[in-house]
């Protein structure tokens, strides 16, 4: 059955897509055995999500070719996918909440009982199928979803960070599973953060940057390295852009009071126990793998969500958002990396800056134009931004959107600013200007919490770094020491002094 | 004490297992029936020889309504809404009548066959013209309502037209017993044959799929286009029986849409079926319908001005939609 | 797609669809004052002698409530919700103004038409923005509340007589200098607020704000839901301004004076280029799809049409015209 010219399960060639003026992939390829499974890594914006979706029929490429056991494959559906052998599963588990789970199998046109084996061999095995989707923990729905996609056995499974919002007994399970897949005619593409898991699962690696294939590693002893070296491009080994960063922090006396203080911050989910201190005139940067509670964090500290515990004091006084105005008004006004939740994007650059100055009652009567524009025209020319499409947000570019966000909050003076990840998806040029921004907030006074998913970020913004793991701080580095693989070691909450264990045997190999 | 009792309600739970599941299932259902009791009761307290006739009477009053509410409820399930129900009854009844009157019993046969058929294409084009246009679904309806409701009135100008003998006979009178009204026999069967084997079916559960959640039907692999296009057939389908009900009850058709289209909203929304799609079924709104008419007819009888209906009509409306947002901002809060 | 694409518009300046879509886009008051402009002469062709300054007296006249019951639309529509309680509110408010002549007084009469709108609108505003009720379904259910209320009224009422004032007779039925409606006294002043409050205060700013991206402006510190009661607290008073026009223009009041004005004031927002999805349009516009709606009527009336034929034709206009713009804007 195998032969020589289709050795391969799945091979994808110089799959690209854009979105609008966006570049999601330029040329990602990616080349499946059979029997194996094969880990799909990328920093975040590198273009996983895009490749997945196009495998699996979420998205159609712009180019590229693709074949499935030899034979050319391109699904324009998840159903189509499925007849073509590659089925998904999604982090947002593909269940109907309304229905129970057994109709959930009955709609996708799998047998319940090979579901039922797969799901006792994943660690759920009194599940009653009769339950209402609805009703189970996420957790549990994800295993489903697995089971499923398992039991309808496909050439090729792609698991995106599967292990994601698992409890330990059933990640443990669920590896084992994948595990099993090793050296059989199935294929499974692993789609994960944890390097760890990598490491114990899969064959080998495909890494994607800026949306191209950079690299595939046979995964063992080293690899690890390898695949960071890979993910991180060339690590930009230049100093701080501003040298007066870690002087700010130099600068702050014992007796400055913070800005902004979070003592034990918890919330329903992820976020446990966050406690820091944010002085006035520092860049504080904040690091986190995904999903390790900053996402709630920062929706506490705007005001958007209600804290589970916890304390938030503001300049000494201990402060309760109920709605971002809340926060707004107490100094804290917060830049999201999600533009979509920040702009109005049918209306005018003015407009959109202009906007929080119209939210208190009191300012709903006639605007100050001419006040208005000084303004307004004084943020666009600090943050420089782009305005020969100003009639429209969503004509500028991303980079320029995202300086309209921070002009909004610019425009007003700000005292303490919260930017998560606000670079994210931009030019290398916007990003330097909006670094070189935060510095200069920072050098006049304001507080800036900067969460990042980029690490290199901390040493060219920050003053220090706090690291987020699992919903606790877990360390903090002066931006001096901040360098990436240090960062990265604390994030996956290895200490400093101990390193990667695969990493460490292949340095003696 | 406690252990006694424990012991006894683990017994009990052996023999009624299925009733108490059902009731665990529905409990929207199970205070449905409860509100028509306590209704029941009220006006069998205003009006002491409150009866058969009395339920006939209502068997025939809520046929179009509850085929009305049905056919709401069956598009909000899937996610959408149809505000040209009324529209779509008020068209196919004029159809019906008009080319039922002075003909065989045999053609009227053809004719309700014909009409049902309209019905289906009716909320085809509703739901075709969502799809192709992605203009949102009320603007949609709210703008089809005018056109069926304008094409009616080409037809006939004033209320005319004719039924067949059998077809009225169908829906009237006593079946069996005087308390049995053959409008309700009819509505079971109507939803016995058509709403409970395709709820049962894969097409029904892709309706629920679209309704409860876009995205994760569509990643189910559940064809999310052409499923929107047959809930609004189905819609269409049951508009045209509550059209035909409509024709039946009178013996002839009114170009004007009567109030159906917000009857039936509030009826839904009373039934226990979610705006937001996905949830509820049709025996609610049926039920919701019911409690709507036992609510306007005890008002007439304590001699409340029957206007004052309408008014319980939106309190209700708006009081079960913020009850149930209510209830759906605690649920998130843990 | 990043710049604007001046380029193919100088290559091409007409032909092109992208030019096409452009103004549709930007200023849909420009094919809009066209297609009025078309009307006008189809009726001349199809009745020669026809547009006159009077005869333009009475098209405008019957216009004016039609556009401000649409701009009731507009505002709500701008927020991404719509007001179908229009309708009930201006015929209640008219109503009862107009059983209160006889006793109480012209000017009593006329507060107490805004007073009895003002609480419907609050109650409304507050289902909407604080109780999150959908505004479809909370419009729908006042506008029974309403309704009912209003035929109990009546009947409580059935004693004293319906009167329109005589300032509200002048307002609404008469004109000045032979031709120009008196309604236009109050129109334009107060459309002239409406389309300056949107540009230029911040409440029309907010209300662009909440219909193009609700998350956008609670984060940026807009509280919605006061924004959503003030929104709805002024469309129904709006809406008994209308009713007081069309009181006065019928020369009579009754709790169903305006319910068929409900879809025709949806169909001139939506005709004048406001999504109903939120965030797109304006007043100007809306009056012009008012001008053209009373015109297609006046057209279809001339022509012997049924008034089912009317019916249908708006109808499918309202499907074609949201359709067009769904294209256009759809598109970055």
């Amino acid at each position: 059955m195998t032969t020589v010219g289709t050795e391969l399960l799945l091979d994808a060639r110089d799959i690209s897509k854009r979105y609008g003026a966006v570049v999601a992939l330029r040329s990602a390829s990616l080349a499946v055995r059979p029997g194996e499974v094969h880990a799909l890594m990328g920093a975040n914006g590198a273009g996983k999500s895009t490749l997945v979706k196009i495998l699996s029929g979420g998205v159609r490429a712009d180019g590229g070719t693709i074949s499935v056991r030899g034979r050319p494959y391109g699904a324009h559906s998840p159903a189509e996918a499925r007849r073509g052998g590659v089925v998904s599963v999604y982090q947002e588990p593909a269940l109907i909440p309304d229905l129970d789970v057994r109709s959930n199998l009955r709609l996708t046109a799998t047998a319940v009982e090979p579901v039922r084996h797969w799901l006792a061999e994943l660690g759920l095995p009194d599940l009653d199928v009769s339950s209402m989707v609805r009703d189970l923990p996420l957790a549990s729905l994800r295993v489903i979803d697995l089971a499923r996609a398992l039991a309808i056995e496909p050439d090729v499974l792609m698991l995106d960070e599967i292990t994601a919002a698992l409890p330990a007994n059933l990640t443990e399970r669920v590896l084992e599973v994948v595990a099993r897949h090793r050296g059989t005619e199935r294929s499974i593409i692993f789609i994960s953060h944890r390097l760890i898991e990598i490491g114990v699962v899969c064959d080998r690696a495909t890494v994607l940057r800026e949306g191209a294939t950079v690299g595939v590693v046979d995964v063992g002893a080293g690899s690890d390295d390898r695949i960071v070296r890979l993910m991180l491009g060339e690590i930009s080994r230049r100093a701080p852009a501003v040298a007066a960063g870690p002087a700010g922090a130099g600068a702050r006396t014992p007796e400055t009071a913070p800005r902004l203080t979070a003592r034990g911050l918890s919330a329903a989910t992820r976020l446990r126990d966050v406690s820091f201190d944010l002085y006035p005139g520092e860049v504080l940067g904040l690091v986190a793998l995904e999903g390790q509670g900053q996402d709630e964090l920062f929706d506490i500290l705007a005001g958007s969500e209600r804290p589970a515990g916890g304390e938030l004091l503001v300049d000494g006084a201990h402060v309760s958002f109920h709605h971002p105005a809340d926060a707004i008004r107490a100094g804290l006004v917060y830049v999201p990396a999600d533009r979509a939740e920040a702009l109005l994007m049918q209306r005018s650059v003015r407009e959109n800056i202009a906007l929080p100055f119209s939210g208190p009652v009191g300012a709903w009567g006639l605007i100050n134009v001419r006040g208005e524009r000084r303004k307004v025209d004084a943020a666009v020319r600090t943050l420089q931004i782009d305005t020969r499409a100003a009639a429209e947000v969503r004509r500028l570019s991303g980079g320029n959107q995202q300086k309209v966000t921070i002009a909004r909050w610019v425009a007003g003076g700000v005292r303490t600013m919260l930017c998560f990840d606000p670079t994210r998806g931009i030019d290398i040029g916007t990003k330097q200007q909006i670094y070189q921004l935060l510095r200069e907030l920072a050098a006049a006074g304001a507080a800036v919490l900067l969460y990042t998913s980029e690490l290199k970020e901390i040493q060219l913004a920050c003053d220090r770094a706090i690291v987020v793991f699992n919903g606790r701080v877990v360390a903090e580095i002066p931006a001096l020491e901040a360098d990436e693989p240090t960062l990265l070691r604390a994030a996956y909450d290895l200490k400093p002094d101990e390193a990667i264990p695969e990493l460490a045997v292949g340095e003696t190999a | 004490m406690s252990a006694a009792t424990e012991a006894l309600g683990r017994r009990r739970v052996g023999v009624g297992e299925a009733v108490t599941s059902w009731i665990r299932r529905s409990p929207w259902i199970v205070a449905l029936i409860g509100l028509l009791v306590v209704f029941f009761a009220i006006t069998k307290m205003l009006v002491p020889n409150y009866g058969a006739p009395g339920v006939q009477a209502l068997g025939i009053s809520i046929l179009p309504n509850a085929l009305a509410a049905v056919a709401q409820a069956i598009v909000v399930i899937s996610g959408g809404i149809d505000l040209s129900v009324g529209s779509m009854m008020a068209l196919t009844s004029v159809v019906s009548a008009v080319l039922m009157k002075g003909q065989s019993d045999i053609f009227a046969v053809g004719v309700v066959l014909g009409t049902l058929a309209l019905g289906v294409l009716l909320g085809a084009i509703n739901g075709a013209l969502i799809v192709a246009t992605r203009v949102p679904d009320i603007v949609v309806t709210l703008a089809m309502s005018f056109v069926w409701a304008g094409v009616a009135l080409l037809i006939i100008h004033t209320p005319g037209g004719g039924a067949a003998p059998w077809l009225m006979e169908t829906i009237r009178g006593p079946l069996v017993s005087e308390w049995i009204p053959r409008g309700l026999v009819v509505l079971a069967v109507l939803v016995g044959a058509i709403w409970i084997p395709l709820r049962r079916s894969n097409l029904g559960l892709s309706l629920f799929a679209i309704g409860s959640n876009r995205l994760a039907a569509f990643r189910s692999g559940v064809p999310v286009d052409r499923m929107k296009i047959v809930s609004y057939a189905l819609t269409g389908l049951f508009s045209s029986l509550a059209g035909l009900a409509l024709t039946a009850n009178t013996g002839n058709a009114s170009p004007v849409p009567g109030p159906y289209t917000l009857e039936s909203i509030a009826a839904i929304v009373l039934g226990g079926v979610s705006l937001a799609g996905g949830r509820g079924g049709v025996v609610g709104p049926i039920l919701a319908v019911a409690v709507l008419y036992l609510i306007r007819i005890d008002l007439q009888f304590i001699g409340i001005n029957p206007n004052f209906g309408t008014v319980v009509q939106g309190v209700i409306l708006i009081g079960v939609v913020m009850l149930g947002s209510f209830l759906a901002l605690r649920r998130v809060r843990p | 797609m990043t710049s604007v694409g001046t380029g193919t518009a100088e290559r091409n300046p007409w032909l092109t669809r992208a030019t096409w879509r452009r103004i549709l886009r930007d200023q849909p008051l420009i094919p809009l004052s066209g297609l009025l402009i078309a009307l006008v002469i189809v009726l001349q062709l199809v009745q020669p002698g026809i547009v006159t300054a009077s005869w333009a007296g009475v098209i405008v006249r019957q216009a004016v409530p039609l556009a401000i019951l649409a701009g009731c639309q507009t505002l709500a529509m701008l927020t991404g919700g719509i007001d179908l309680s229009v309708g009930a509110v201006a015929s209640m408010a008219a109503f009862v103004m107009a059983t209160l002549v006889n006793g109480q007084g012209p000017v009593v009469a006329v507060l107490a038409g805004l007073g009895v709108a003002l609480a419907a609108g609050v109650v409304t505003g507050v289902g909407i923005g604080v109780f999150k009720v959908h505004p479809l379904i909370m419009t729908l259910g006042m506008s029974l509340v309403v309704l009912g209320l209003v035929a109990v009224y009546q009947l409580a009422m059935v004693l004293s007589g319906v009167v329109i004032p005589d300032p509200i007779l002048w307002l609404g039925s008469e004109t000045s200098f032979g031709f120009l409606p008196n309604s236009l006294f109050l129109f334009v002043p107060l459309s002239a607020v409406i389309v300056l409050g949107l540009r230029r205060s911040g409440y029309g700013r907010l209300l662009f704000a909440v219909g193009d991206n609700a998350i956008a402006a609670r984060l940026a510190g807009v509280r919605i839901w006061q924004v959503l009661i003030v929104l709805y607290t002024l469309s129904a008073l709006l809406a008994a301004i209308a009713g007081f026009l069309i009181a006065g223009l019928n020369k009579t009041a009754s709790p169903a004076l305006v319910e068929s004005a409900v879809l025709p004031s949806v169909a001139a927002a939506v005709i004048g280029g406001t999504s109903i999805l939120g965030g797109r349009g304006g007043f100007a516009g809306t009056i012009v799809g008012a001008l053209i709606l009373t015109l297609l009527t006046t057209l279809l009336t001339t022509l012997n049409m049924p008034e089912a034929m009317r019916q249908v034709l708006f109808g499918a206009i309202i499907v074609v015209v949201a359709a067009a713009y769904t294209r256009v804007t759809g598109e970055a």
